[in-house]
């Protein structure tokens, strides 16, 4: 879905064509999957159906590669719209390693696995903020590549944080869901 | 693992009825940067203690290159701690009344070199570190974040082999404590020094090549591989 936003925004700076619009924002969004260029000219497709972009015209040559697009008035107003939107505050109450900590304490008579899981999940988030704390001490590392990495291990961070007071009280809840 | 250079076994220390350390053992090479980390009150600052010879254990033994220093005099450990160990607390320490180089000469001064040799020493790591503009301002007059690069600075002037950081950061701004992480740690690796960098924040642990994870005074989990 916002990938869509993403090529609006790079429109807003200037007509460009599709390979232009995949190169920049595989190197703009630098720890973003790289998009396929099949779903840049999906997504164009899209967003030509839905009057925010336009074909500016055609370079020598045959071929989508050698269209340029631009901007309506339209995108404008819909970029804007979501670059103003707040996002829901989700509290991911859901995640998958709560369910798996709920699930090690079905039917078991104590909290052995569910800490044993949980230790587990703590190693395996604090190697991860390892190897992005290396990348973004990295002297080459761009200001960009250092806030992606920021990004990602502060919210490493706050699952590791949540695990370790979840390792507090694991026995109670182990309580809880055996009396359940 | 390269050459042990700190060898704990079975430490075990109390406070009163509390006990601080359970049986703890650990093993820390040398040019290894280990995160001792857990919750308050785990026993990781206990442990920093006893490996760096502040505090002796009630049972259990800390041995350097192998000597333990349960068998060495108070003079020797005092000795130890001033050419071989480099300590810096979360707050940095530093003597109110004098500036940022008498601050960082201090341990050479002890150490017996001349004043003119200490402070250029001092300048020189003040430099390294990114604060040779507070050389001659008073620890009040610094933020944050240069008093604790200068403090660093006074715990590294000695090259010491063994850098032992207590919550180094924990009195930081999140930019700040990450400026002095970064230069901590690139400043040991480049002179493959070992650092024991007791944390309870995993953004801080995230630094080290390991973790040594505490609870209730003992090893919680093996240890985190680099």
């Amino acid at each position: 879905m916002s990938t869509a936003f993403v090529l609006l925004g790079l429109l807003a700076r200037g007509p460009r064509h599709g390979y232009e619009l995949k190169r920049e924002h595989d190197n703009r969004l630098p720890r973003a999957r790289p998009l396929a260029f099949g779903q840049v000219y999906a997504t164009i497709g899209r967003l030509i159906r839905d009057g925010l972009i336009d074909e500016a015209g055609q370079d020598k040559g045959a071929g989508p590669e050698r269209m340029s697009y631009v901007l309506t008035e339209q995108g404008r107003e819909k970029l804007a719209g979501w670059l103003a939107a707040v996002e829901e505050p989700a509290p991911h109450v859901q995640s998958t390693v709560l369910t798996k900590v709920i699930v090690a304490l079905f039917g078991s008579d104590d909290a052995v696995a569910a800490r044993a899981y949980l230790s587990a999940q703590r190693r395996a988030h604090v190697n991860r903020m390892r190897e992005l704390t290396k990348e973004r001490s990295d002297p080459q590392a761009s200001i960009a590549d250092v806030a992606a990495a920021d990004y990602a291990i502060q919210h490493l961070d706050a699952d590791v944080r949540w695990m370790q007071t979840t390792l507090d009280r694991v026995d109670a809840l182990h309580r809880e869901v055996a009396r359940s | 693992m390269n050459d042990p250079v700190l060898q704990a076994e079975g430490l075990v220390r109390s406070y009163g009825k509390t006990q601080a350390l359970r049986g703890l053992s650990v093993t820390i090479a040398s040019g290894e940067i280990v995160a001792v980390s857990g919750p308050s009150g785990c026993g990781k600052s206990t442990l920093l203690h006893c490996l760096a010879g502040i505090i002796v254990p009630d049972s259990g033994a800390v041995r350097y290159r192998g000597q333990p220093l349960g068998e060495m005099s108070e003079k020797q450990r005092s000795r130890l701690r001033r050419t071989s160990f480099g300590v810096l607390f979360q707050f940095g320490q530093l003597v109110a009344e004098l500036p940022a180089v008498d601050n960082v000469g201090l341990p050479l001064l002890l150490g017996g070199y001349q004043k003119r040799i200490a402070d250029s020493k001092s300048l020189e790591w003040l430099q390294r570190l990114g604060v040779a503009e507070v050389a001659s301002a008073l620890p009040s007059e610094m933020s944050g974040g240069q008093a604790q690069r200068v403090a660093l600075a006074r715990a590294m002037v000695t090259e010491p082999e063994v850098l032992f950081a207590d919550e180094p950061t924990g009195a930081l701004d999140s930019l700040a404590g990450e400026q002095v992480l970064e230069v901590l740690t690139s400043h040991a690796r480049q002179r493959n020094m070992t650092v024991v960098l007791v944390t309870h924040d995993a953004k801080v642990a995230a630094y080290a090549d390991r973790e040594v994870l505490l609870r209730d005074g003992a090893q919680l989990a093996a240890e985190v591989p680099a």
